[in-house]
Parts: structure tokens; C-alpha cells; sequence
């Protein structure tokens, strides 16, 4: 079943019920109700991580290296120690000397950097003072002497010069990460296909700019123990790093992620403004700031990596795919991030989406003197998807078939894995595919293979284009290896009949805060303003292993309703014991406990709860999560599995100028399977903002830069979409109950910018017959493959060859392609229960 | 950016300060600052009005917005003597009496502010509209917010809410 709500409603509507027959109507669940930090933001009472000011606090800056590539010979901190108003500096002489990553397996970085500077903006040194001000002149009379080094600006750089090594450890000289998986023969499946095509795509990256800028609060007390407050999607990784970066016991560290202003992946690695600022604290005695400016958040980045792609895919006449070979090169940057991961979502999660019965993917992330690269929203995997459905485009081309139809035809089947051994559950984007099919008049607007555009005025094109995704609900594997839940939630009932929820998520403006609220809310029948929720603080809250891959609502919402149900039994018993009924027959509704045909006996929450602790104790339950264990039993298997994936569909209607070369966007429908909208409202929100970062990364966001600098970093340069860029957008909900999510749902922040990049890409080739191979597709492009055409040459626009680069042999595994999912199994950590 | 009001350095030649003379929220207010600090500081660090963020502190966001006579500007690039004697609302002036202004009350509804950074910043630019343009068109809209950046919403459910309070605000077009 699905749920259309391409307009807004008016405000809190009353309950919908969204419930397959035979299920009971939800009380919470399906409403568009106000987030519960919508009050605070709407009248700036949210205090974010640079809105604290702590008595005697001393504000902090750091100096950044302007060099892309150099050895530090020398640096001299006198001038700035005698600043008056100075009260300390610091070096990386000073600190521990460990490196540190959030991947075991990339230990890489240097708060302050001792011996070289890998990139502009490599921190060197740190000073605390009475204001930012003094703070700023102090750093300006440190004196650093550099000896530079060639800087390797790109992949073929990079590994054009591997007498010039940025690293000392990877795979090679400069080769951070060279992996190759292969799932059955694809050789075999190219000579048995009608149509093999071979592609070469490239994707600029580009950055999160999230507006608010990173900021710290580090308080280390005179009893010894550390509290940091930071702008951070994971602060349980940051607890667990400072504890070793500082070398402190874990135990006296305290970690508060404040409500983030924007992160979309950006503020998931530890930062040197979060290590300063704690040993800023240490050494001076007081409370430290450190805010970052907006220039260095553009250095501090881990971004979309630049991604080169080779693709090779063999069909059938009638668009099956026979097989999938994918070769991708990331420029990684300075550093390692999660540039390991990111290397293996640019090849492991296409398989869910359409049947490919073998596959090859060979990847390799270059390590260059740029600000490094790491998770942005869809991490790793908006580039191979935009190559992907740009291809699928060319060969329904090749084939003369309508591209929704073929995409139509060749889903995966729900329940079964994939060719790379991932399980994939339900699957709605056969409808979402009908839905924006039927929504955006596909079927009347586009005009077949053979164009007969309709000419618009003067040289203006109208072109729609149609595209599809998958993506993960959430990481099958925590970053560092444990057996431990991957979300937990304590939840504790007041005898004033509302309950606390502590749960280690962070809230980055998503809304998990509001999902702590609802879900718990519907299990026991009470209102989400009666849920006191605390999240995100590494003293208070079990862990959360932090907003990224999609995982916050499904990982903790199953950890709240695991405890609420706990509650919900006790509670029942108690009840029952009152009033002589089976605790079975009793249901919580309306803020009452009570048998449905006698109702007017309920008791009221309040008192079930007193009833309950006299019985009972006091009512703490704790709720566990961790996702199901199927990872393929192979090296490189953890990446990819994930309870489910969601689907969206997106059609793009746009408008090109073929004298100026732009783009003008009318429309974007997209259909997205969520599960279940546990509420709409913070989904179609989700949708929309996802569709907005894909036009910009479609058509104008890129990091550009020139002999080593970054070429624009500020909010003026960097183009993003405006109001004015940005669309009509409609946004179609699809319902698929999926068993594995909470009340069904699954993901919605990542999976709908996806489709959106290729579907603009195709539309414009719809509307002009140019092929733009490359993002962002700017109007120079575009006006590039125009004249190609009129000169007779092939309209496509975009890299020509791929780096001369031996991927490793390859690790041959079976295709798992078609078998049946393994039964859904008892998740670690569940009740029987739960499985109901 | 020294709110513990410490001396400043001997090296250094003081900064040249002025005693400041405004009206915030409706309140009168009077500050001793530099010369040189913007808007937006005075308004976060002096007057502890943090409900006003910033996003660049050069101009380029709007993230930093407020009414200065009831006209949108960016704070970061205000000086002292460009406000003297002139009032200036913040989002926390725009609730009266214990009322949320209605587009408050649709921001939350409609799930406009989703991380909420630019929120205040674009709640002041659009009250300033409706303030002029009761009832806007919806490019109306877009163009008066053309300035303020928002990552998190597409702007969708932003515009939503803007032409949800003018309706409730009694806008007719």
C-alpha cells in the first residue's frame, strides 16, 4: 500500500491510518506531527555548540598549513606565548605522539601535524586566549618553516609519481586501498549478451557545506575528567578516540554532541579543533572554544570523493543485464576518513537494484594532497549510480526500449541476494517506478528515442529523464569490530506518567530525537510530548553508534520499542493484577491502560506506572539493537549488508538553453520506498532535501582547485541551489511494511538524492541529444557536446581514458545471485516478541 | 568576542570602543563595544542573544539575518554606527506575549527547520516580507529568500510554511 501526499497538510492532522487491513490503526505512527525540537528552533532557543559560553572560558584558534605538500623544519611559538592575553600554545610536539582515524585500519592523522603538511589547511599548531581576536594575532606570530614537496593534485598524479609518497602505508605508493571482488564469470556473461557497453564516467566531488560551522567546548576539570561539547554526528567514536588521541582513560572522558546545525556526513571523523580545544583545556585551566571559520570547514571536508568510473555491461535484447563489471578510482585526498569504506560503496551496493547475476568490482582510493575525502550523504555510492542509470540509459537507447519500462522489468525479486551475497528484503520500486511514471505524465511528455522535440522558444529544450536507486538502511557492521548492540536505548516511566528515553543517537536535523518520541509514544499509548528524550551524551546514553548510513531510525527505533514493550509488560501484569484481567487482553491507548469492551474501568498511565513500580521496582528497561548477521562469508563482505534497503524512483523534467548552455529545472517527482512513513511529514522532508543536494551536485557543486589551493572555498564561490534553483518538488511515499524495520520503515535521508543526478543527466540528453559523462554537467559542458554535434561528431562530453592501474587478482567468489533470503532470524539481542 | 570583559593587551593598542545605543526586541539597550565588532557579535556575545547564527560571517548566507527598522540585513557585516539609535528584532522577538508569530507556529508544524540553523535567519527575512506583501505569490517568496542558504529542507516545506502563516495571517491575493 502506499500513502500520496504530494501537498502539504495544514498543520497536525488527527490519526491516518496507514495499517494493512487486519493490523491495528496506529495512534502516532503516520501522523505529520511537529518534530519535538520544533519549538526550540523556531524561536532560537536550541543551543548548539558554539551558543555555549562557560564562566572563564578561553576561545581557540588554529594555524593551518599553506602549503599542499611540505615538511614542517621548524616552529617557533615564542612570539605568540608573549602575546598578552595568550594563555597557551600548542604544538603536536606537545600532545601524544599517536596517529589517529576513525578506521582501524587508516590510522593516519596528526591533530596538530609534527613532521609534514599534507594538504592547505593541515593544522600545525593551536593557540588558546582572552578572544578569538588575540587568538588570531598569537597564531599569525608563530613562525613555521616549511620545506615543500611536490603536490600530487589528482589520481593520474598521484600515481604518475610514486617517487613522491603523501602516505608511508596503503597499497601501494599512494594507493591507500586497491580491492577487487568478483561473483561468478562476467567474461561468460558479456559473450552470452546481445549489447556489451563500455562507459567511462567522472564525478567531481564536492562538499557538505552544512551551515553551521564545526565548533567545540572542551572543559577538563581540576578532578581530572574531560567533557567536550561538539558539533558531531558520532559521539561515541569521538569518545572513544579522544580517550586514545589524549591518552586518558575512556572513563573520564565525556562526550555531548550538541544538536547539530546541518552534518550530512561532515561531522563524523574526530577533528584537531576537538583534540586542541581538550588539551587547550588541560594545559590552561579553563573551558575552551574553538569555532571553525567557514573557510576551514571547507579544508576539514571529507566530502564526496571524485571518482572516475569504468563500467562494462552486457544485455539482452530486451534490457536484461547478463552482467556487471565496475572499475572505480577515488581520489581520496590527504587523508584515510572513511575513505576504506567509501572505496567499497562505490562498488558493493548496485547489485540491489536490478537482477545482476555476475559481477566484478575492482576499486582503488588515491591518497592526494586535497582536503580528504570521506561519507557524504549516499557515501560512495551517488557516483556509481549516476553511472550506472546513465549507461541503462544509452543501452534502452541501443535497444529502442522506454527506459522506465526497462528499468521496470529487470527489479530484483524481494527476499533473495544478491550476486555479492547481500540479502535484500522488500522491494517497492516497481511501484515507486508506476508512481512517478503516472505523476510526471511520463508516458505523454517523453517523445521516444527518435526526438521529435518539441521545439520550445528561441533555442530553449524541454527534456524528461527517468532514473532509480537503492540504497542501505543502515550499516550491517560497526566501524570497529565488537559483538556489542549498535544502538541502545535506557527508558525509564515518572510516576507523573511520562517516561525518559536516553539514547546515545544524534539528532542532525533529521529528526531521530522525534523517533525516540513516537515510537516509544505508540508502544505505550501515550503522546510523544509526554516522552522526556536525552540524547547523545557518552556519561548519560547508551550507545548510538552515530547519524551515518541511514542507520538512526531503524537501529534505535527498534532499541526504544524493545524497551517500551519491556515496560509495556510489566506494566501489563500490574495492571492485570488490579483488575483481574489476562495482562493479554490489555491495551494502552489514549493515555490509559485498560480491556477494550470495558474501558470505562481503564486506568490511567499515571497510576499503571505507580502500580507497576510498587510491583515491580523502579521501571528502567534498557532496549538493545543490532542488525541481523548475514555478511558474506568473504573478506570484504561486512561492507554492504544492511537489515534493508530502500528504493526510490525520479523523474526530472528540466528545460536547457541551447544558446547559453543552462539548465533550468521545472520538476522532480520522486517515489520513495520507506517501509513505513513513521511520519510523513519528517520523510517528505527527507525526500526534499535530498532531491535539493542532488540538483546542486547534479548541475554546479564541485571542489575546484588550482596550483594546490582550493579554488572557492566560501559560501559565494561554492555555488549551491538557492530558492531559485531549486524545483517543484513532488514527493510520492511508498509503503512496503518491511519485517526488518521499526513498524516497518526504512530509510530516508540518503536514498532519494540518488537517482535524482542521473535522471537530470538523462533528461538533458533527452531535451539537447547531449551526453554529459561528467559532473556537476555545467552549462560549459553542455555547450561543448552542442558544438561536437554540429561538427558531426558523437554529442558526449566527458573523461576519454581510464589511469594505467593494476587492481589486485581478483577474490573469485560464487554468485549468491537469486537464491532465497535466509529466514528472517532472531536478531541478536531480540525478544520473542519482538518477531510479532 | 569577550564576554568576560578582560582587559585588553598592553602591546596592542586598545580598540577604540563606543558606547552603543538601541532598541532590541523593544527593549532599550546600551553596550560599550568595539568599533569594529559586527552586529552579530554584539547580538551573541554582548547582549546574549544566541538565537542569531552565522554561517560565514562574510556575507554570503544570511544565515545571520535580523530586522534592523523592520528591513532584513546580515548582522556579520554591521557596525555599531549603522545601528545607533535604530531597532533591531531577533528571532527572539518574534513570539509577543507568550504567542508564537504564526510563521513560527508553521515553521514547526510543517517541518520547516529541520537541523534549524538558518531558521531564525530565515524566519526574520520572510516576516519582513509579509510585512510589506501580505499576501506574496509564491515566487514572491522565492525571490525573498533567494539570500538565505538552507541545506537540510530543499526549501520545499520553507515556502509551505511562509504561504501557510500569510493565509493565517489573513493575506488574500
Amino acid at each position: 500500500m502506499s500513502a500520496d501526499r504530494t501537498s502539504p497538510g495544514p498543520g497536525p492532522a488527527g490519526p491516518v491510518s496507514r495499517a494493512p487491513a487486519g493490523k491495528p490503526d496506529f495512534a502516532v505512527i503516520g501522523r505529520p506531527l511537529p518534530k519535538i525540537d520544533a519549538w526550540g528552533k523556531v524561536t532560537g532557543e536550541t543551543r548548539y555548540a558554539d551558543d555555549l559560553v562557560l564562566p572563564r572560558m578561553a576561545y581557540g584558534r588554529l594555524l593551518r598549513s599553506p602549503h599542499p605538500h611540505a615538511r614542517i623544519v621548524r616552529i617557533d611559538t615564542a612570539a605568540a606565548r608573549a602575546l598578552p592575553g595568550v594563555y597557551a600554545v600548542l604544538t603536536g610536539q606537545d600532545l601524544p605522539r599517536v596517529k589517529f582515524g576513525i578506521l582501524p585500519v587508516s590510522q593516519d592523522e596528526e591533530a596538530l601535524c609534527t613532521e609534514k603538511v599534507r594538504m592547505v589547511g593541515d593544522a600545525v599548531a593551536a593557540v588558546a586566549a582572552v578572544d578569538e581576536e588575540t587568538a588570531d594575532r598569537a597564531c599569525r606570530l608563530i613562525d613555521v618553516e616549511y620545506e615543500p614537496l611536490p603536490a600530487l593534485m589528482s589520481i593520474e598524479q598521484s600515481l604518475a609519481h610514486p617517487e613522491v609518497r603523501i602516505h608511508e602505508y596503503g597499497d601501494g605508493p599512494n594507493v591507500h586501498k586497491n580491492v577487487s571482488l568478483q561473483f561468478g564469470d562476467v567474461e561468460a556473461a558479456f559473450a552470452q549478451a546481445d549489447l556489451v557497453r563500455e562507459d567511462v564516467f567522472f564525478y567531481e566531488g564536492n562538499t557538505h557545506l552544512p551551515m553551521e560551522q564545526h565548533a567545540a567546548v572542551a572543559q577538563w576539570g581540576f578532578d581530572g575528567r574531560l567533557t567536550l561539547w561538539s558539533s558531531t554526528q558520532t559521539p561515541h567514536y569521538v569518545h572513544r578516540l579522544l580517550a586514545k588521541i589524549l591518552d586518558v582513560p575512556a572513563a573520564h572522558v565525556r562526550v555531548v554532541a550538541a544538536p547539530v546545525g546541518g552534518g550530512f556526513g561532515g561531522k563524523l571523523d574526530p577533528f584537531a579543533h576537538e583534540i586542541a580545544a581538550c588539551a587547550l583545556s588541560r594545559l590552561t585551566g579553563r573551558p575552551v572554544k574553538i569555532a571553525l571559520t567557514r573557510e576551514e570547514v571547507f579544508y576539514v571536508h571529507r566530502g564526496r570523493h571524485p571518482v572516475l568510473m569504468w563500467l562494462k555491461t552486457g544485455f539482452t535484447r530486451d534490457g536484461r543485464i547478463t552482467g556487471s563489471h565496475i572499475r572505480t578510482w577515488l581520489d581520496g585526498g590527504a587523508y584515510g576518513s572513511y575513505g576504506v569504506a567509501s572505496t567499497f560503496y562505490t562498488g558493493v551496493i548496485n547489485p540491489v537494484t536490478y537482477q545482476i547475476p555476475v559481477y566484478k568490482f575492482e576499486g582503488a582510493r588515491i591518497f592526494t594532497n586535497k582536503p580528504p575525502c570521506g561519507p557524504k550523504r549516499g557515501h560512495g555510492t551517488p557516483q556509481p549510480r549516476f553511472a550506472l542509470e546513465v549507461q541503462i540509459d544509452k543501452a534502452a537507447e541501443q535497444l529502442g526500449l522506454d527506459p522506465g519500462d526497462m528499468r521496470r522489468r529487470i527489479l530484483c525479486e524481494p527476499f533473495t541476494k544478491t550476486a555479492n551475497h547481500l540479502t535484500v528484503t522488500t522491494i517497492g520500486l516497481g511501484e515507486c517506478i508506476d508512481r512517478v511514471v503516472e505523476a510526471s505524465g511520463w508516458r505523454a511528455k517523453w517523445a521516444g528515442w527518435r526526438r521529435s522535440r518539441a521545439p520550445g522558444r528561441g533555442a530553449r529544450r524541454r527534456g524528461i529523464g527517468i532514473a532509480c536507486s537503492a540504497y542501505m538502511t543502515g550499516a550491517g557492521t560497526a566501524i570497529y569490530w565488537n559483538s556489542m548492540p549498535h544502538s541502545g536505548v535506557v527508558l525509564r516511566a515518572d510516576r507523573s506518567g511520562g517516561v525518559t528515553v536516553l539514547c546515545g543517537a544524534t539528532d542532525i536535523g533529521q529528526g531521530s530525537d522525534s523517533i525516540l518520541a513516537y515510537l516509544p509514544a505508540e508502544v505505550l499509548g501515550i503522546e510523544p510530548k509526554d516522552v522526556h528524550v536525552h540524547p547523545a551524551d557518552t556519561a548519560l546514553t547508551p550507545v548510538d553508534l552515530g547519524s551515518y548510513s541511514s542507520r538512526v531510525t531503524l537501529m534505535c527505533g527498534m532499541a526504544a520499542i524493545q524497551a517500551a514493550r519491556r515496560l509495556r509488560g510489566v506494566m501489563a501484569t500490574a495492571v492485570g493484577r488490579k483488575l483481574e484481567v489476562e495482562p493479554g487482553r490489555l491495551v494502552f491507548r489514549d493515555r490509559k491502560v485498560g480491556v477494550p469492551d470495558d474501558w470505562d474501568r481503564a486506568v490511567p498511565f499515571a497510576q499503571a506506572v505507580e502500580l507497576a513500580e510498587a510491583m515491580h521496582g523502579v521501571l528502567a528497561f534498557p532496549g538493545s539493537y543490532a542488525p541481523p548477521r548475514r555478511a558474506g562469508k568473504y573478506k570484504g563482505g561486512g561492507v554492504g549488508p544492511s537489515p534493508c534497503y530502500s528504493y526510490s524512483a525520479c523523474v526530472v523534467e528540466l528545460t536547457v538553453d541551447e544558446e547559453t548552455g543552462e539548465v533550468a529545472l521545472h520538476d522532480v517527482w520522486v517515489a520513495h520506498d520507506i517501509g513505513r512513513a513513521l511520519n510523513p511529514l519528517l520523510v517528505e522532508g527527507q525526500v526534499e532535501g535530498s532531491i535539493y543536494m542532488g540538483i546542486g551536485e547534479a548541475l554546479m557543486e564541485g571542489q575546484v582547485f588550482r596550483k594546490g589551493l582550493h579554488k572557492q572555498p566560501s559560501m559565494l564561490d561554492y555555488k549551491s541551489p538557492t530558492t531559485l534553483e531549486t524545483p517543484e518538488i513532488h514527493t510520492i511515499l511508498v509503503e512496503t511494511d518491511d519485517p526488518e524495520g521499526p513498524f516497518g520503515a526504512k530509510e530516508a535521508g540518503q536514498g532519494p538524492l540518488l537517482p535524482v543526478i542521473p535522471a537530470i543527466a538523462n533528461a538533458i540528453y533527452d531535451a539537447v541529444g547531449v551526453r554529459v559523462d561528467e559532473l556537476p554537467i555545467g552549462p560549459e559542458k553542455i555547450l561543448e557536446g552542442l558544438e561536437l554535434a554540429r561538427r558531426g561528431k558523437p554529442a558526449r562530453v566527458g573523461p576519454a581514458r581510464i589511469p594505467l592501474f593494476t587492481f589486485k587478482e581478483p577474490l573469485v567468489v560464487e554468485s549468491a545471485f537469486g537464491q532465497p533470503a535466509d529466514a528472517i532470524a532472531l536478531r541478536p539481542f531480540s525478544d520473542p516478541e519482538d518477531a510479532s | 568576542m569577550n564576554p568576560g570583559g578582560h582587559q585588553t593587551s598592553a602591546s596592542e593598542p586598545a580598540p577604540t570602543r563606543v558606547r552603543l545605543r538601541l532598541t532590541v526586541n523593544g527593549e532599550p539597550r546600551e553596550v560599550l563595544v568595539p568599533v569594529h565588532r559586527s552586529l552579530l557579535e554584539v547580538l551573541r556575545e554582548d547582549l546574549d542573544l544566541v538565537g542569531t547564527k552565522h554561517g560565514c560571517e562574510l556575507g554570503e548566507c544570511g544565515t545571520c539575518t535580523v530586522l534592523v527598522d523592520g528591513a532584513p540585513v546580515l548582522s556579520c557585516l554591521m557596525l555599531p554606527v549603522e545601528v545607533e539609535g535604530r531597532a533591531v528584532t531577533t528571532v527572539e522577538g518574534l513570539a509577543e506575549g507568550g504567542r508564537l508569530h504564526p510563521l513560527q507556529q508553521a515553521f514547526a508544524e510543517l517541518g520547516a527547520a529541520q537541523c534549524g540553523y538558518c531558521t531564525p535567519g530565515v524566519l526574520l527575512t520572510a516576516k519582513a516580507l509579509l510585512d510589506t506583501t501580505p499576501a506574496p505569490s509564491r515566487q514572491d517568496v522565492k525571490e525573498a529568500l533567494a539570500g538565505n542558504l538552507c541545506r537540510c529542507t530543499g526549501y520545499t516545506k520553507i515556502l509551505d510554511a511562509v504561504e501557510l502563516a500569510a493565509l493565517r495571517m489573513g493575506g488574500r491575493r
